[in-house]
């Protein structure tokens, strides 16, 4: 098997101790949790830090999905499969579940964490564009104390993200509105698979209206793309067939899809629109169900 | 189903005899292996498809503190080990010396105390590298201006391999020039994969400097051949070469060939005097063992208007890769692709092959194709779906009204093979009866008026497996016969030594069923021993399905000779002379007296003991037999493949397997079962989503399960299986063998199925993987660019 | 550094390199070598082992990770010389053929049923979806869970 390079190993029991440690040891220095993004890289040695901050001993204070304020608060060291399960967020947002049950595999979900796969920033990673459609923010602590930054924000680029030096996610906040309903779509070579396009949708309404909309693809832009043609297109009018067709095309147009050995762009790009109008279909009906 | 309270002494369902190790962790595999003292080997391989090696730089991997040893192509030079020979009489690389040849390709070697310092040292080799024009397409390796990849080869001026055809042109030529016939034409590539066995390949060399005895634990299907070859290859004395191929996890080809970090394994152990263990990562399995395919196929079938085929050309571009290391009997480049007439009564056949190298891993026979009985298979059936499609004909019954008729064996094919037996016609039913065939188009039709995509793929294969008698037969000048010997203990226990090695396929119950069956000791009385060439007789090995056709035959013999002692034996015993007693299972009695007899048990205890022999019976109830098969069997098979395409996304649900199987007499139902249901995933896999990809520059694109991708337990539905049996009527007890099959039936299957379901959008054929983006863009032709678009 | 774990209910501990693997620490420090490898990438599952209950692919965790907390491996699995269902199942319906993605398809198992004692022939599936068998095709190995489902035992710690 590839095996990682060497490196020196630190474990951190508190927030402020993890903080401390990454101000330290400075850039050569990477939090691991699950492990699950940075392990294979590292045995690949794709990444080769010089010091890894375990973070696992903060699974308790940081794993957790509440209601707070107005928010469902999930936790950066909440599981996958923590998330999966959890019947709250299945309840108020059933776009979550929709993605879980498709995001890699079951042993892969039992160590993967919601703040790990949000870090990564894989263009094709789904809980990206899960927390965007929901319009829901990162919460990032550094030595300064915390910010709250826009999911739409805190994706800059493959591999990128608002996180800082010497800072780490702590929380992603999901505002709960009424009248509610949210869907994923993803299409996938094979479980476990990343996706070859994935589309996170949710929609709230106002009587018969929609009132506000997130729609946001994976897989097909270098940063997960919320599509804001899309979800103007939808406000204020009836949830129909031909609302979601409209919306479908422009969120289509809107990305930037790479073919590869998934497929070529144009097939990602008709996925695009298709996936979108499937999960606004989906999402519509939830809502007028709740 | 459970076989709880089944104790069959002789063939039936029956638990295996190796699984208690097994399910408690306690199987021993090659990486299990530890020895004092070992030292951990790692390749460093080449990131370049083509280039010159400008010069290699150990020194700083050398003064690593924990590094025992680095191997350069330049150092095996010096021992004459640099090439090695391979199973097609050509050579290959051990570690690279004036070029490299395929990314990946093996370069230095490196033995360190631990598996990590060895990958650590890996990173300190400095190897300078001058970039070469790459060929990563076959059909461009035999341009004028193609660079010729095997410079080191003697009077090779270009990238051509070998020519080889079978049949009769001018006969096929006449029939497809006759007015009166449809021709069909159509390119059906079958592209590279690789059988990803779950165990990497490895091996650990242990040689003794005092005793100058090689003891090397591999990971082969073949411990004799190995050993014979290292003995001619390396000039060791072969009767100090012990090879010892312990639990394999998986091989299907795979562990066939000898690769070079077995080679460097050994120098290393040499070199250091200690014991070298080398495992392979899955990115070096993928990307330089033995891959499977890649035959680059054309076809034309011509037949009447009414349905009756007359002939089949086929002609096909092979990909040999960088080096010829295919595995096939020598008089046989193609292997066995000549049965590429399939299962129909043709007028006419020719096919060619014509083989070349490119600038990718070596190999191509692997992947339990039965020495290319997979693209052979892949073909025909792809090619009748299309002439069904054309002449608007159900392509089962097309198939009926085709078939070689039952009456008709033993058939000659226009090819040569000689078919030993089969019912086509029941089998070909009896999945049609299963699936409820009928009751299925019905449902195509009314779901077609509903604009909803399912479709139904039937396939039929004939396999030639068993090689092989020694005639016609050998692999590096080794014959096929393989030997068995028997020796029964003197409480009536026994011990059997066979040649061939399993991976999985129950030979450790199987074997002792067929000396259960032909002796009447339990199987739980018959210890079989494999694997370890000091302990075993000759034999070729694993793969092509040969185990029950070629060592089951020699068990039987032998457990027949055991049994004919046993009746000397018997008739010294009871004082009546040997032709007057009767065998029944476990038992010789006296013809008219049945009381009067002597169980298998009493016969082995009075056999070793004081009892007064005639002359010339020999004491004892042991035999040695060899087994050189009259010919090849024949097994086959009736699938058929149900599935439902998502229009808007192209995927593809695969909804129903029905797999009727014709493998003559089976030993262990259970077993055979088992090896049909791991085929058939294999198969479907290989249809839908495997593919080892290249870009333009040679770099391998499915170099690890992230892209290179093998079905998960929601990728398969739940397979129905059926049986016709009839028996060869020349294997001693009218088996057939199985391993193969699956995988030779099912991609045909689902590939059909999926055309079957675009049908409707015009479609004729998709190459495999039938993957959704492929699906789409055959949907939509606008879109489609043709050829062999990545994704 | 020290790893100090429980392995199979009794304490292990032995000196490792911070970044040794899991699945070599079983296999090399601690001479378990039933747990097994079979990619570089996380995709195969053969590594997989219980940690605190769970499945978790062994490769893709550090040995210093598992300081602290308790793994079972294969060889935990039986009670003395008792099979434990799942094993004895995976027997009665030739659940396995090579045997290399066999302990971690059982500890999958095993860890489902104590979850779920009588899960569907889906949840089964979907329980094993992240582990390879290149073998069986899959359907003995639902047949092998199903088995031991329906044939629960006292089962002893």
């Amino acid at each position: 098997m590839q095996v990682p390079a060497p490196f020196e190993y630190a474990r951190a029991s508190s927030i402020d101790e993890a903080l401390e440690l990454l101000e330290r040891l400075g850039p050569e220095a990477r939090l691991v949790a699950g492990g699950h993004s940075l392990l294979p890289m590292m045995k690949l040695r794709l990444a080769t830090p010089e010091h890894l901050i375990d973070i696992n001993p903060l699974a308790d204070e940081l794993g957790y999905i509440r209601e707070d304020g107005g928010d469902v608060r999930i936790g950066a060291l909440t599981r996958h499969r923590e998330i999966l399960e959890s019947d709250l967020l299945a309840r108020r947002f059933p776009i979550v579940r929709d993605a879980e049950e498709l995001i890699a595999d079951p042993p892969v979900r039992n160590r993967g964490t919601i703040g790990g796969a949000l870090c990564q920033a894989d263009p094709s990673e789904d809980l990206s564009a899960v927390t965007a459609a929901l319009g829901g923010v990162a919460v990032i602590r550094g030595g300064g104390g915390e910010r709250v930054v826009e999911m739409e924000d805190f994706h800059q680029g493959p591999y990128e993200t608002a996180v800082g030096d010497a800072e780490m996610l702590v929380e992603v906040r999901i505002p709960i509105r009424a009248h509610g309903g949210s869907a994923y779509e993803k299409v996938k070579r094979r479980t476990g698979d990343w996706a070859t396009a994935a589309a996170g949708v949710a929609l709230w309404l106002d009587g018969s209206d929609v009132a506000a909309a997130g729609i946001a693809l994976s897989a097909v832009n270098p940063k997960n793309l919320r599509s804001t043609r899309a979800e103007d297109a939808l406000v204020g009018r009836p949830p129909s067939e031909e609302a979601f067709a409209e919306a479908a095309a422009l969120a289509a147009e809107d990305c930037e899809p790479i073919g590869d050995l998934r497929g070529p762009a144009d097939y990602k790009r008709h996925l695009a629109r298709e996936l979108t109008h499937r999960a606004l279909r989906r999402a519509a009906e939830r809502a007028l169900a709740s | 189903m459970a076989v709880a309270d089944e104790r069959p002494i002789g063939f039936g369902r029956l638990k295996r005899k190796e699984d208690p190790r097994f399910v408690r962790g306690q199987g021993n595999y090659v990486d299990d292996v530890n020895l004092p003292g070992m030292l951990h080997g790692a390749a460093l391989r080449s990131p370049l498809a083509h280039a010159r090696i400008v010069s290699v730089d150990t020194s700083a991997a050398q003064q690593h503190p924990k590094v025992r040893a680095v191997i350069t192509g330049k150092d095996l030079e010096g021992l004459g080990l640099a090439w090695m020979p391979t199973l097609s009489a050509d050579t290959q690389a051990v570690l690279a010396t004036d070029k490299v040849r395929f990314q990946g390709q093996e370069v230095a070697f490196v033995v360190a105390d631990d598996h990590y310092a060895a990958r650590d040292a890996l990173e300190l080799i400095d190897v300078e590298y001058e970039p070469l024009p790459v060929v990563h397409d076959a059909h461009r390796a035999l341009d004028p201006d193609a660079p010729v990849i095997r410079d080191d080869k003697e009077g090779q001026d270009s990238n051509h391999i070998f020519d080889w055809e079978a049949g009769d042109e001018g006969e096929t030529d006449r029939v497809f020039e006759d007015a009166d016939v449809v021709v069909v034409t159509q390119d059906v590539p079958f592209q590279r994969v690789h059988p990803a066995p779950l165990e990497t390949c490895g091996s650990v060399a242990d040689m003794n400097p005092v005793t100058g005895k090689l003891r090397l634990w591999c990971t082969t299907q073949a411990p004799h051949a190995h050993r014979t070859l290292y003995a001619l290859v390396a000039g060791l004395p072969e009767h100090k070469i012990q090879v010892i191929a312990p639990d394999i996890g998986g091989g299907f080809g795979n562990k066939v060939p000898i690769y070079p970090g077995y080679v460097c394994s050994i120098v290393g152990s040499i070199l250091t005097g200690k014991p070298v263990k080398w495992m392979e990562d899955r990115t070096e399995n993928l990307t330089s063992t033995g891959f499977a395919r890649d035959y680059l196929m054309s076809g034309r079938i011509a037949a009447d208007r009414d349905g009756r085929i007359r002939a089949l050309r086929v002609d096909v571009l092979a990909d040999h890769g960088a080096f010829n290391a295919t595995a096939q009997p020598t008089k046989y480049p193609a292997g066995f692709f000549h049965i590429f007439t399939g299962s129909y009564d043709l007028e006419a056949a020719y096919c060619t092959v014509k083989g070349v190298y490119t600038n990718k891993a070596p190999g191509g026979v692997a992947y339990r194709c039965s020495f290319r009985v997979t693209e052979a298979a892949y073909i025909v059936e792809r090619m009748v779906d299309l002439l069904a499609d054309e002449l608007e004909i159900d392509p089962a019954e097309l198939r009926l009204a085709n078939f070689i008729r039952s009456d008709q064996f033993p058939y000659t094919t226009k090819t040569g093979w000689e078919y030993d037996s089969g019912d086509y016609h029941a089998t070909m039913r009896e999945a049609m009866r299963i699936a409820g065939y009928d009751e299925l188009r019905r449902e195509q039709a009314e779901k077609r008026a509903r604009g909803e995509y399912m479709g139904i793929g039937v396939s039929f294969f004939t396999e030639t497996v068993g090689a092989g008698p020694r005639a016609k037969m050998d692999i590096a000048g080794l014959g096929m016969a393989d030997g068995a010997e028997l020796r029964v203990h003197p409480t009536g226990k026994a011990v059997l030594r066979i040649s061939v090695k399993t991976q999985g396929q129950g030979h450790e119950t199987t074997f002792a069923q067929i000396v259960a069956e032909e002796l009447g000791i339990p199987p739980e009385d018959v210890e079989v021993v494999h694997g370890d060439t000091d302990q075993t007789p000759f034999g070729l090995g694993t793969y092509g399905s040969r185990s029950t056709p070629v060592s089951g035959g020699a068990t039987a013999m032998v457990a027949r000779k055991v049994r004919e002692r046993a009746r000397q034996v018997a008739a010294a015993a009871l004082e009546v002379a040997p032709d007057d007693l009767e065998w029944e299972k476990g038992r010789w009695f006296v013809k008219g007296d049945p009381e009067k007899g002597q169980t298998i048990q009493e016969l082995a205890l009075a056999s070793h003991g004081a009892l007064e022999l005639p002359e010339g019976v020999e004491g004892h109830l042991d035999a040695v037999a060899v087994y050189d098969p009259p010919n090849l069997t024949y097994p086959c098979g009736a699938y058929i493949c149900v599935v439902d395409v998502d229009p808007g996304t192209g995927e593809i649900k695969l909804r129903r397997f029905v797999a009727v199987d014709d493998c003559g007499v089976r030993i262990n139902p259970m077993v055979v079962e088992g090896q049909i249901h791991g085929g058939l995933a294999e198969g479907v896999g290989i249809a839908l989503m495997q593919q080892i990809a290249f870009d333009d520059q040679g770099n391998c694109l499915s170099g690890s399960f992230m892209d290179y991708l093998v079905p998960s337990s929601m990728e398969v539905p739940d397979w129905e299986l059926g049986e016709t049996v009839t028996p060869s009527p020349h294997h001693p007890f009218g088996a057939k063998g199985v391993g193969e099959s699956a995988n030779v039936g099912s991609p045909p299957a689902v590939v059909n199925a999926v055309v079957d379901a675009l049908e409707p959008f015009g479609v004729r054929h998709v190459d495999m993987p039938v993957t959704p983006a492929r699906v789409w863009q055959a949907m939509h032709p606008t879109d489609f660019v043709g050829g062999h678009r990545q994704g | 550094m020290q790893i100090n774990l429980t392995v199979n209910g009794e304490p292990a501990s032995a000196e490792a390199e911070p970044r040794t693997l899991l699945v070599h620490f079983l296999r090399d420090a601690l001479r378990l070598t039933g747990t097994h490898w079979g990619c570089d990438t996380s995709n195969c599952g053969a590594c997989v082992v219980l940690v605190d209950g769970e499945p978790v692919k062994s490769c893709t965790m550090l040995a210093a990770m598992a300081d602290g907390h308790e793994v079972r491996t294969v060889e935990g699995l039986a009670h003395g010389a008792e099979l434990d269902p799942v094993q004895q199942g995976f027997i009665e319906e030739h659940g396995l053929q090579c045997g290399f993605c066999t302990p971690g398809m059982m500890l999958t198992a095993r860890a489902l049923l104590d979850a779920n004692p009588n899960p569907t022939d889906e949840e089964i599936k979907v329980a094993i979806s992240g582990q390879i068998c290149r073998c069986t095709g899959y359907k003995n190995i639902v047949a092998a869970v199903r088995w031991a489902a329906e044939h629960p035992q006292e089962v002893t710690a």
